[in-house]
């Protein structure tokens, strides 16, 4: 019992704290980096729950795919935040206000959250079946007629960035592995007599 | 054998995807040499598709009732069919002479018309979804399908951000309805909106459905992006964007109204009032000033929307054929009259200006003839099929007692008529620009057909007019 509840503190006491050091830290790269983090330890957070499928497509997609792609505008695109915090003290009382504002609609909302007795919280019950088996199995039968077209989707997103924007350029030097392996030594080489005395030419 | 007897209810559906990938397959592995023969392959696909559409029969909910094949969705998905064939047979002399035919058009088109025909036959709010964002995301591709050009570019830019903005309010709008009803199938949702009427949260889940619905079919106030987009896709996509899309998205429209929200109607009707007198409104009148003749047409199909909106307004099965019967005109129209515009090539260059349009009856006789008759359809002049298409929507709104809006609507189309008419004006009485380039042989027979459609139609509505009856008749 102790050691889930560790964990649980272990993750989510990290998540909070690397969620903070994402907005607090000066170097954008490393603000991604801590990202990162936070979203590890949401994953660990899921694994908790026994939502093993969610916290593998946390890690695959954001991780994988959305935070990468993330760090490297990052880096190449050399944004001056400097500069970008200049007038941060100029638009800090309209910005406070707003933010006042939220921080009390917010507090209004979860002042009038009432659940429904009947929807205790539970967590998935496992008979035998993993939820990544179970999401399989619905997501391959009752929707697969959703799930199929979404493939077509991404497929039509894959041919029109291709259409859009791939040029072929000609005289480009490209290796060819058949060229280059089926060269003889009749083609790749000549074997010249020279007569003594007397040079090339 | 049941499963097998399920699976041919979507045989239209599944033959464009896999002929779509196919093509896509056949284009890379023979190194894009082939671009026609793909485009003709593409038109059979099509065609084949139809014709799977034509032989099927009655009633079939598919996939816990995501998916339904009706008579409502079999005729909305001939005539989606028909206007993407005609389009990408258009688009073949238009390829040609830009130089090569890149094999990716026809794959798009493909794919678009098959989120077209499961936008029809949606039943359910992710069904409807999935299809929607599968034919606008091939649809943003095309527009900008022209990529050395800016104008291109631009126009498929503001489709795509536009599109975007559309696409999250109508999600907005889902997500509204889902949480008020707890269901995302159509015939559940109807179930517990009849037992819980017009709640607040269910109407602005239906408005924000409604804008979405708006903008696809490019009603006003939604309409801005059609101008731009029109003029600056290239003139086949142009002619693909008038005559499939709106149908599809039309047929998404009554079928989500008539199947999720019968119990509401009064409710929905106000909005689709609305949209249909603004639309109806802005197309007539900011028509006027227009050049360029794409731009004219952008602002023709947004009048034409509300003429077709007005039939829904009017929320019976009367309605609902005047919409079909309406649709079904106005895509041979717009068709024939994309033709034409695609005709006008001088020394191997588009021209897009109306006035290049000068002493056409004098040049090329029959082309004028033919483009003067889609004109006056277009505006409505009896009695071509432009007319009836009219006559049957405002009957219906007549029926349901919505005096005003027959009344505006007839009105409108009055000042409609007299853009239409400057063009037959320009055609026939004034001094003769330079003769075009011969029309291909391919633009020829479209409009050919489309032409003798219109002018015949008179003759025998009954076909048309049965079809559209039975299949608004399943809706109810």
């Amino acid at each position: 019992m102790t050691l889930p509840a560790l964990f649980f503190y272990l993750f989510a006491g990290l998540c909070v704290a690397s969620g903070f050091m994402v907005i607090a830290v000066k170097n954008p790269v490393h603000a991604v980096l801590f990202l990162i983090l936070a979203f590890f330890n949401a994953a660990g957070l899921f694994v908790l729950l026994g939502a093993e499928f969610l916290a593998m497509i946390l890690i695959v997609v954001y991780v994988g795919a959305i935070l990468v792609l993330f760090l490297f505008v990052v880096m190449m695109l050399d944004v001056d935040f400097a500069e970008l915090k200049a007038g941060f003290l100029k638009f800090l009382p309209v910005g406070a206000t707003i933010g006042i504002l939220f921080l009390v609609e917010l507090l209004f909302v979860l002042g009038a959250w009432v659940t429904a007795p009947a929807i205790a919280p539970q967590a998935p019950t496992a008979q035998g079946v993993s939820n990544t088996a179970a999401l399989g199995r619905i997501l391959y039968t009752n929707y697969v007629y959703l799930f199929e077209p979404a493939g077509l989707i991404l497929l039509v997103a894959m041919v029109g960035a291709i259409v859009l924007t791939l040029r072929h350029r000609e005289g480009v030097k490209r290796q060819s592995v058949a060229a280059q392996i089926a060269r003889t030594r009749q083609t790749g080489m000549e074997v010249v007599k020279i007569e003594s005395g007397r040079g090339l030419s | 054998m049941l499963q097998s007897l399920q699976l041919a209810v979507m045989a239209p559906e599944l033959t464009l995807a896999i002929g779509a990938m196919v093509l896509l397959m056949l284009g890379v592995a023979t190194r894009k040499e082939h671009g026609e023969l793909l485009l003709w392959l593409g038109v059979l696909i099509l065609v084949a598709a139809g014709v799977l559409v034509a032989t099927g029969h009655g009633t079939t909910p598919l996939f816990g009732g995501s998916f339904i094949v009706d008579p409502f969705a079999r005729a909305m998905k001939l005539l989606t069919l028909t206007g993407a064939a005609v389009a990408l047979l258009m688009s073949y002399d238009y390829w040609r002479e830009q130089g090569r035919i890149k094999f990716e058009f026809p794959v798009l088109v493909l794919l678009a018309t098959t989120g077209m025909l499961m936008m029809i036959s949606a039943h359910d709010l992710i069904a409807l979804y999935v299809g929607l964002e599968l034919q606008s995301l091939a649809l943003y591709v095309v527009a900008a399908f022209d990529r050395d050009s800016a104008r291109s570019s631009e126009a498929g830019l503001k489709y795509f951000v536009l599109g975007a903005l559309s696409s999250g309010m109508l999600l907005y709008g889902a997500s509204l309805v889902y949480g008020f009803t707890g269901a995302t199938e159509f015939g559940h949702i109807a179930a517990i909106v009849h037992d819980s009427g017009a709640t607040l949260g269910l109407i602005f889940g239906l408005v924000f459905l409604m804008a979405g619905f708006a903008f696809k079919i490019s009603a006003v106030p939604f309409h801005m992006w059609t101008p731009d987009v029109y003029e600056g896709a290239p003139t086949p996509v142009t002619a693909f964007f008038a005559a499939a899309p709106k149908l599809a998205a039309m047929a998404l429209t009554v079928r989500t109204l008539f199947a999720a929200f019968p119990a509401i109607a009064p409710e929905w009707q106000q909005i689709v009032t609305f949209l249909a007198i603004a639309s109806m409104a802005l197309g007539a009148f900011a028509a006027i000033g227009q050049k360029n003749i794409k731009r004219l047409m952008a602002y023709s199909s947004i009048s034409h929307m509300g003429y077709a909106l007005v039939g829904l307004a009017a929320g019976s099965a009367e309605g609902v054929q005047g919409v079909i019967i309406y649709l079904a005109i106005y895509l041979a129209m717009t068709l024939g009259t994309f033709a034409c515009i695609l005709a006008m090539r001088r020394s191997g260059r588009m021209v897009e200006d109306i006035d290049q349009l000068a002493g056409l009856s004098r040049t090329s006789p029959l082309m004028a003839f033919m483009l003067a008759m889609l004109l006056f359809s277009l505006a409505g002049i009896p009695p071509l099929a432009g007319f009836f298409a009219k006559f049957y929507v405002f009957l219906a709104a007549i029926h349901a007692g919505l005096y005003g809006l027959a009344v505006t609507g007839v009105l409108l189309s009055v000042v409609g008529a007299y853009y239409y008419l400057r063009i037959v004006k320009l055609m026939y009485f004034d001094a003769p620009a330079e003769r075009f380039e011969p029309m291909p042989g391919t633009l020829a027979a479209v409009l050919g057909v489309t032409g003798a459609f219109t002018l015949l139609f008179f003759v025998a509505p009954a076909p048309l007019v049965t079809i559209a009856d039975t299949a608004a008749r399943s809706l109810f």
